[in-house]
């Protein structure tokens, strides 16, 4: 084939990875907007093997992406809903680690690159490989495998400083004199980066990690892209570094959380918070028939599905007792965090997937001043997007997080499986509130009681 | 291509980058994400390339391991990315029977 066609699909390529972005940016054409980005990848690697260029070796590459698309699809098709974050989380450490290996190996064949390609290959291995390894942290910290909350390790500032240090006297002593071993060093200094980079933030904060990891990811592939004098890699590389460096920011803002405090929070000591201190402090519990009670004698009910919620899959559930409630009248709401769940978006998903109605979901600017004039607020699930540590407290890892007023309500019913803090690891006040009533156990079990008995009132 | 003609793409894609997520409401930060997740997997077309030219064992074993990793992020993206958008889509009249909740 041309050269001439080979540029012009791979032209085609990147117009439609922007209607894909652009797609994605609003709810109606989302979906069309991602198909349209596959359809791009997909045309651009059918054009890459009728192109010309010499392929040696086409086995192996044919094997690996057979079981590399099987992998990924079936993960992506299998993965439960509440665990998506850390998937995402997970693909986009292998993308960055991609770019790396791409630009290591380029400089194992090529040997003597220009100084401006070497700059971009030693941009890649870097980037790609904090990527990589700042990922797989979050991948552990959002499946539960290591704690969620801030690891602070001994000296962690000064090591973490030290480690950046020597990362940018090596990235530069490479491009001065290039050697292998150098190349290999910088891959080991940029993966312990990572780690480091990570390790420090809150569990509430990881989505923010995940964004800003993924714009590192595009950034790395656009500068393999000028190693590789690959036109459609830098552009799909940037565009991604670009809007993925502006969602950051948006999220961060929805979270109310400057960026810097979000990444170097831990490192100024301020975010250890005082979980289970006071523990043992009285709290009301109260019996599904007492909760059924409150809320079917109420005329005004908010609803806050918190991550809780998802895991003990009770979505369906709490559209039960919503129903319920309307039929007898009662105003009913749901209140979403933007962020409750894992990620912001999240808790949209997980009930759209109980097919409750789009319009009864208030985004929290929305609902916040109808809480004073609520009789019942219903928290299932959620702690942190309601905790009041948040406007009060300014130790507390969350403080500056806008949340939901629900300490405005005449009465709060909390249903949770323990007194166990929420994912920032903090108390919160709320549950040692007068009128707050606590309902422990698994969400659907209680959900299911609480309808069970509301049928009788 | 030209150093410069490369560096005018970059620029200019800033730019698009910026201005393509510039009004997008939180609801779609997490599929938005998701999306421009997938986009980047198509550094798996520089695992090609580098493996198709590679002779060492050492380059097509790196190549390999390069091409299977950017094939689980391209793939893996825009499939977990439809499973989410397929939840935005219109309500089915399915969820209206149940009593005027809607």
């Amino acid at each position: 084939m041309s050269q001439t066609w080979v540029q012009a699909a791979n032209l085609l390529a990147a117009v439609l990875f922007i209607f894909a972005l652009k797609g994605l940016s609003s709810p109606r054409s989302a979906r069309n907007g991602n198909l349209l980005g596959a359809a791009g990848a997909l045309l651009a690697t059918g054009i890459l093997f009728v192109s010309g260029i010499p392929l040696n070796n086409l086995a192996f590459i044919i094997a690996a992406i057979a079981v590399g698309s099987a992998v990924g699809a079936v993960s992506a098709r299998r993965v439960k809903m509440t665990q998506m974050p850390q998937l995402v989380a997970l693909f986009n450490g292998v993308g960055g680690g991609a770019a790396a290996l791409i630009s290591v190996i380029e400089y194992l064949e090529v040997g003597s690159q220009d100084r401006i390609a070497l700059a971009a290959t030693v941009f890649t291995v870097v980037v790609g490989s904090i990527s990589f390894s700042g990922s797989i942290v979050t991948f552990l910290k959002l499946q539960e495998l290591m704690t969620t909350r801030p690891v602070i390790i001994p000296a962690g500032k000064f090591v973490t400083i030290l480690v950046a240090v020597a990362t940018v006297v090596g990235a530069v002593w490479l491009v001065v004199s290039p050697q292998a071993w150098l190349l290999v060093a910088l891959l080991v200094l940029s993966l312990i980066f990572g780690v480091l980079f990570v390790l420090p933030v809150g569990g509430a904060d990881v989505p923010i990690v995940i964004s800003l990891l993924n714009a590192f990811t595009g950034l790395s592939v656009a500068a393999s892209g000028y190693v590789l004098q690959n036109v459609l890699l830098i552009i799909a590389g940037t565009l991604v570094g670009a809007s993925g460096t502006l969602l950051t920011r948006e999220m961060a803002k929805a979270m109310g959380r400057p960026l810097t405090s979000t990444l170097f929070g831990a490192f100024s000591g301020t975010t250890a918070g005082g979980a289970g201190s006071g523990s043992d402090r009285p709290v009301r519990s109260a019996s599904p028939n007492d909760v059924a009670i409150m809320l079917g004698f109420a005329s005004k009910v908010i609803l806050v599905p918190g991550y809780g919620l998802a895991v003990a899959q009770a979505q369906s559930t709490l559209r039960e007792l919503a129903d319920l409630l309307t039929e007898k009248g009662v105003e009913v709401d749901y209140a979403i965090h933007p962020v409750a769940g894992r990620m912001p978006g999240h808790m949209n998903v997980l009930l759209a997937e109980a097919s409750v109605p789009y319009e009864q979901l208030k985004e929290m600017d929305e609902i916040n001043p109808e809480f004073s004039s609520t009789d019942v607020v219903l928290v299932v699930g959620a702690n942190d997007v309601v905790n009041p540590a948040a406007r009060t407290d300014k130790t507390a890892p969350i403080y500056g997080m806008p949340i939901l007023d629900v300490d405005q309500a005449a009465q709060v019913v909390f249903l949770k499986r323990s007194m166990r803090p929420g994912f920032a690891g903090i108390e919160n006040e709320i549950l040692y509130d007068p009128k707050t009533t606590l309902l422990f156990g698994d969400a659907k079990d209680s959900l299911t009681k609480v309808v069970a008995a509301l049928k009788t009132v | 291509m030209e150093g410069i003609a490369l560096l005018t793409v970059f620029i200019l894609s800033i730019f698009v980058g910026f201005e393509v997520v510039s009004k997008v409401s939180t609801v779609l930060h997490t599929p938005l994400m998701s999306g421009a997740n997938a986009i980047h997997g198509i550094v798996l077309l520089g695992g090609i390339m580098v493996t198709g030219a590679a002779t060492e064992p050492l380059e097509i074993g790196l190549g390999v391991v390069a091409i299977l990793l950017g094939a689980i992020n391209l793939v893996g993206g825009f499939v977990v990315t439809d499973r989410m958008l397929e939840m935005f889509k219109p309500k089915k009249p399915a969820a209206d029977k149940s009593g005027g909740a809607a």
